[in-house]
């Protein structure tokens, strides 16, 4: 899959901006007056950031609000209304906790829930797809909560939590991997299921429609980087995970030490989400013979 | 709507002869013609002159090269356009609703003003059969030539698809293949028509009918004894000739 920077930016900001909202909804730190202020503020930029940034590979984004309207099958829809209840419901609890020094723990609550909730439905619009056996499993969204929990928890200075959670979210990144190697094989589709014409003999892709490329060759077929993919996973884990886990534990500044650990992780889930992406395989490139 | 009808009343769809179509390219010309000037947005073009040309169809041939097991290769011409499946992953993910399949023919179709462009009917079909028009920012498809086939200001001939109309190897055929007496659906059952990836479970309505088997014809040449290759233990002249060439 082609990895467009404003869906990748996308995801990493806006999950890692909602697992913040998520810890400050659960009162993990339990701030009040202007550093409850800067925290709300943050993450605010983080998620409403992203969610904008999903809007510049709209074809026409001054109709994205009719994106609201097909909840009911539709996991973009969900991820719409998920993130806009998440972003009000917060927005009244984080006011309470600035202006009023007043902490309502259940709407917190109700917040926490629904930013992961955003979480997760951005996380389904990937996993459902078939067309991506990379993608189409239950660990794509077990990946994406664990990060955006891993990043929240790091944001929030969760402390040993954080820790956890950064290794917990490594492991499932490894795991994601490993298992997402051998899907495309595993799905059944092959170039002969995609014609029709295995009952005959082996399929080779013998003449494209067009000399020149197309919409779906740009959009799903992505070869550049894959070469060096295993090099960026060890990067992306050493970014992600392994850096900021030695930074946290570190005798310096633990301010200073947090801010470089949440520095780090945003760049290593940036090489995580551009792995994601480029590293997928859409089944329609069979027909085209290539991946 | 985005969610699928449980059944529509009749399921128009085309049936793609495999062994019959030439690689012409004559649907795909056609398609882009008459579909360029009706239904929604034109199909634009990018570079169309230069290098790098690309451009918007909803129809395209590819070919491919089958090797059996024993004889020679095969090149079989492979048009590819929207299937139109009974459960169609494109309709269910759509966010706006602009993408539908009607209840009265099946047809799936997208109401261009209600699509934000965001592509991901285009990831969810696994057939290449959604392109989205890069100077439109819209999701274009086949309609299945919507706005010919109820068309009556059109002589009764041409109410078929264009790619139907043109397609001078008779390789495309239009009709109702959820009514099991109509041409298309005999056309099915007697020559094996077949879906594309099934395994996928998207139960397209188009159906794709497989090569005929070659014909093998027996050993009928009345020259061939005659025609032997070169003995094994040649002797007299060619005998010398193979032992000097030989020692060369």
């Amino acid at each position: 899959m082609h990895p467009a920077p404003s869906v990748i930016l996308f995801t990493t900001l806006s999950g890692i901006g909602f697992g913040l909202l998520a810890f400050l909804g659960l009162g993990l730190p339990l701030v009040t007056g202007w550093l409850a202020f800067a925290f709300f503020a943050v993450a605010y930029l983080l998620a409403v950031g992203g969610l904008l940034a999903s809007t510049f590979h709209l074809g026409h984004p001054e109709r994205a609000l009719k994106a609201f309207s097909q909840w009911q099958t539709s996991w973009l829809s969900r991820e719409a209304w998920a993130a806009v209840g998440a972003l009000v419901v917060m927005g009244v609890y984080g006011a309470g906790l600035v202006f009023l020094d007043l902490r309502m723990p259940i709407l917190g609550q109700i917040g926490a829930a629904l930013s992961l909730a955003t979480v997760y439905c951005t996380s389904m619009i990937y996993a459902q797809l078939k067309t991506v056996p990379r993608w189409n499993m239950p660990l794509t969204p077990v990946l994406f909560v664990s990060l955006s929990l891993a990043g929240g928890a790091l944001l929030a200075g969760a402390g040993f939590l954080a820790l956890i959670l950064l290794g917990s979210a490594g492991c499932v990144q490894i795991a994601y991997w490993v298992v997402g190697d051998t899907r495309l094989k595993r799905s059944g589709t092959t170039i002969e299921s995609a014609t029709g014409l295995g009952h005959i003999g082996s399929v080779r892709a013998f003449e494209p429609p067009h000399t020149g490329t197309n919409y779906l060759m740009s959009e799903f077929m992505h070869v550049v980087g894959r070469k060096h993919a295993a090099k960026l996973r060890i990067i992306a884990l050493g970014l992600m995970v392994l850096a900021p886990v030695i930074l946290i534990m570190s005798p310096f500044n633990y301010v200073l030490a947090l801010l470089l650990a949440a520095a780090t992780h945003l760049a290593g889930v940036c090489v995580s989400r551009w792995l994601f992406f480029a590293q997928a395989e859409h089944i329609v490139g069979l027909y085209y013979g290539k991946r | 709507m985005t969610q699928l009808p449980e059944t529509t009343q009749r399921k128009l769809g085309l049936v793609i002869d495999l062994d019959t179509c030439v690689g012409c390219h004559a649907c795909v010309i056609s398609c882009k013609g008459w579909n360029t000037e009706n239904y929604g947005a034109p199909l634009s073009d990018q570079n169309p002159y230069n290098k790098e040309a690309s451009g918007t169809f909803l129809n395209r041939v590819h070919s491919y090269e089958v090797q059996p097991d024993i004889g020679a290769a095969q090149l079989i011409h492979f048009p590819k356009s929207c299937l139109h499946c009974d459960d169609a992953p494109c309709v269910t993910v759509c966010p706006t609703g602009a993408s539908y399949k009607r209840v009265e023919d099946g047809i799936v179709l997208v109401n261009e003003s209600d699509c934000i462009g965001c592509g991901l009917c285009a990831w969810a079909c696994p057939y290449g059969a959604r392109e989205l028009d890069a100077a439109e920012g819209v999701m274009k498809k086949c309609t299945l030539c919507v706005d010919r086939i109820y068309n009556e200001n059109l002589p009764e001939e041409d109410r078929v698809p264009s790619c139907v109309r043109t397609c001078p190897a008779g390789a495309r055929h239009f009709g109702d293949l959820g009514d099991e007496d109509s041409e298309v659906s005999q056309l099915v059952a007697e020559r094996g028509g077949m879906d594309l990836m099934p395994e996928l479970g998207t139960k397209p309505v188009n159906k794709y009918l497989p090569p005929r088997p070659k014909d093998t014809l027996d050993e009928i040449d009345i020259l061939a004894p005659l025609l032997a290759p070169v003995a094994e233990d040649p002797k007299g002249f060619m005998g010398w000739l193979d032992k000097t060439l030989e020692k060369l």
